[in-house]
């Protein structure tokens, strides 16, 4: 290994040692999830009690740990590590279901809201709810859980904020004004608002259809009374992950379209004050050797038809990939300040178990 | 087949898969290759990435249709065309069709859209798809592209990721039993109206020969069949290393053999260049393998390019390769309506 790469690895290590919280953004398709929980997997092997959670839908943590399915509770994970590792795939419905459980005043409001059908959308399908849950199930495990670290998988977004403002657009959008206006019945001095409002919600309904709208208001008036908990809890998370033991980690692929996303993730992420702590590329190409691609490309030209012609024109193929993706990796790196930047090459086989797990780790914290 | 019967099998193709395995270069080569046949295609790009017109070598697509690939020549290409249908978009277009314009500035300005969006999720998905469906009506009466381009023969709509895709396509389904009136109510019946008529609009699933991607696109590919009842068209397996004969070959000897030598180091490097891709095409041969067995569409496969930025003429050489594929196929059996609830294929 290089001088660069074993400086790597060991600022690598650091980012598990001196974080609580780790949140692992890219776009889909990148290695994510096995990066997470490879990640994890050293937190253990440092001697920490970490837990990794996916919110892949795809489930492909579970294939990764050689687990056939994960719940919504930390499972442990057995393995010859001096710390523990757990895992979980986030359930943003009954992850919410227990945060209304917990705010509700009583088991009453509680159900009236768990059985409102415009909760169970918000709950099942609003965008944002997902990353919302995530980042509340991140809290629970980092303040009731008792987990030294705790490594979130973020969904595959190109949204790079969703999930540190998910928390706080989803209360404003529980605190709406509509829905202050649909309140405002109850509140005789906001009549002439109201008088207005119900004017444009008749012309929603025509729209969208009465009983969408009647659900709507069945819910914002179940939930008077539980706003403060939910933002004061919100507020929290927040905190958590503005926190400097919460360290974001960048994974991509030196392809150009993941590269620019990429890109786009680390500039958002600066705008709003968070630095990319490490930068981990997956899928690398391997380089062979240092020769230049174009003189094999034209030794293959002239040993056309011949093998040595093949094994030629084969090596410029890599050589060329390789040096197109240094090249947009430069770029990249360029984004993320001196974060450290880890090469993970395509693997021999696909990530499906432990052993798959630790092989990725070695390229990452390479065994001193 | 006939590359013109493929192409013209239903006007709308849906590409959709997980992230990352190509989906965008395979509207794109689609396009192209439908093009190159003289049938007038437009992309609509759903997300608002700017992927697609990266590879035509374009700036990022907009509601308004651009140029994304001009025909003409002496072969008599067709233009490809593109543009985005974005959710708010598409809602301001059709509250302003249905009278409401008063209404809709409002509905967005309050933010409302959010609220309403909640009460029926979906709607967004359902306008997105309601205006892929006007497209199609329009184009179907030979009516011109909205930006005055040729009647669209074929529309490729480049789908969300694949999770998202099954919510995306289900949207329809959902939203008849959530709202049961009104104007919302018949644009979802027309939208499942179009996506379960395999003469109007198809599904081509694309993956990557990896054992993830694979797994991810047969449990899409049920879904897709019973939940939507959706027709889904082949499987497109992208970045596939193509055959190169001599790779088993020892440097060495194939060097004495051309009677030339090689420098220090370089039998090495060939050696292990060599034994890489000989490793990694066993592993996609295994995958495709068994994906022709978990899912018993045909395939096409398009070959990797050895680029980490593919450009128009990547694309032309996809396409090309495409077509090639294509007219390997043996002729599909006349597709039969689907039927929900049906047992997988």
């Amino acid at each position: 290994m290089s001088d660069d790469g074993r400086r790597a690895a060991s600022a690598m290590r650091a980012v598990v040692r001196d974080s609580r919280i780790i949140v692992c953004c890219g776009t889909g398709g990148v290695g994510k999830t096995t990066t997470a929980a490879v990640l994890a997997l050293e937190g253990a092997r440092q001697g920490r009690k970490s837990v990794v959670v996916t919110i892949d839908p795809a489930k492909r943590l579970a294939d990764a740990l050689g687990l056939a399915s994960l719940t919504n509770a930390p499972s442990r994970i057995d393995g010859d590590w001096p710390g523990e590792l757990w895992a979980l795939m986030l359930d943003t419905k009954s992850t919410f279901d227990d945060l209304v459980t917990t705010y509700a005043e009583n088991e009453a409001q509680a159900q009236r809201i768990l059985d409102n059908r415009f909760y169970r959308n918000i709950s099942g399908a609003l965008s944002g709810t997902q990353e919302y849950m995530a980042s509340e199930k991140l809290y629970e495990l980092h303040e009731e859980s008792g987990f030294d670290l705790v490594v979130v998988d973020t969904p595959p977004t190109r949204h790079a904020l969703d999930f540190i403002d998910a928390s706080r657009r989803l209360v404003n959008f529980l605190d709406h004004r509509l829905f202050r206006m649909i309140m405002a019945p109850t509140r005789a001095y906001l009549r002439a608002v109201n008088v207005a409002a119900q004017a444009f919600l008749r012309t929603v309904s025509k729209v969208v259809g009465g009983e969408v709208i009647d659900d709507a208001i069945a819910f914002f008036n179940a939930f008077e009374g539980m706003e403060d908990g939910f933002r004061e809890r919100a507020e929290r998370v927040q905190e958590l992950l503005a926190d400097p033991a919460t360290s974001f980690v960048l994974v991509a692929s030196p392809r150009r379209d993941t590269v620019e996303e990429a890109r786009f993730f680390a500039q958002k992420l600066a705008e709003s004050q968070i630095p990319v702590r490490a930068l981990i590329v997956n899928r690398m190409h391997p380089r062979f050797g240092e020769g230049l691609a174009e003189a094999d490309r034209e030794r293959a030209a002239t040993l056309a038809g011949t093998p040595l012609g093949a094994l030629y024109e084969n090596l410029a193929a890599f050589r060329s990939v390789a040096d197109q993706e240094e090249h947009h990796l430069a770029e990249l790196a360029g984004e993320v300040g001196d974060a450290p930047i880890t090469r993970v090459p395509f693997l021999s086989d696909d990530v499906h178990d432990l052993h798959g797990l630790a092989e990725v780790a070695s390229h990452l914290f390479a065994a001193s | 087949m006939d590359p013109v019967q493929f192409l013209t099998a239903s006007r709308v193709v849906i590409v959709a898969g997980k992230g990352g395995v190509g989906k965008t270069t395979v509207t794109a080569a689609l396009a192209r290759m439908a093009a190159a046949e003289g049938l007038a295609t437009l992309i609509v790009e759903v997300e608002g990435k700017s992927g697609l017109a990266a590879v035509f070598g374009r700036e990022p697509l907009t509601y308004r249709e651009v140029v994304l690939a001009p025909g003409g020549g002496p072969d008599g290409a067709a233009d490809v065309r593109g543009r985005t249908v974005t959710p708010d978009d598409a809602l301001l277009e059709y509250l302003e069709d249905h009278g409401l314009r008063r209404v809709s500035k409002r509905l967005v300005a309050t933010g409302a859209l959010d609220i309403v969006a909640t009460a029926a999720p979906g709607i967004k998905d359902i306008l997105i798809l309601g205006k892929v469906k006007q497209l199609e009506r329009a184009a179907a009466a030979g009516q011109p592209t909205e930006d005055g381009g040729e009647p669209a023969d074929l529309i490729v709509l480049d789908a969300p990721a694949a999770g998202h895709a099954i919510t995306f396509l289900l949207a329809a389904r959902g939203l008849l039993d959530a709202v049961r009136v009104g104007p919302i109510h018949t644009q979802a019946r027309d939208v499942l109206e179009l996506l379960t008529d395999p003469s109007r609009c198809q599904v081509l699933l694309v993956t990557l020969p990896e054992e993830t991607p694979v797994n991810e696109l047969t449990e899409t590919a049920f879904h897709l069949e019973d939940r939507v009842g959706v027709s889904l068209g082949p499987v497109v397996v992208n970045g596939v290393y193509p055959p190169l004969d001599g790779l088993d070959a020892d440097p060495e000897e194939a060097a004495a053999a051309a009677g030339t030598s090689l420098r220090p180091g370089e039998a090495e490097a060939l050696r292990a260049a060599a034994a890489f891709r000989l490793a990694r095409q066993r592993l996609q041969a295994e995958q495709v393998a068994r994906l022709a067995d978990r899912l018993p569409l045909p395939q096409l496969h398009l070959p990797y390019l050895f680029r980490a930025e593919l450009g128009p003429d990547d694309v032309a050489e996809l396409a090309r390769a495409l077509r090639g594929q294509v007219v390997a196929l043996d002729a599909l059996p006349a597709a039969a309506p689907a039927e929900s609830g049906a047992e997988p294929r």
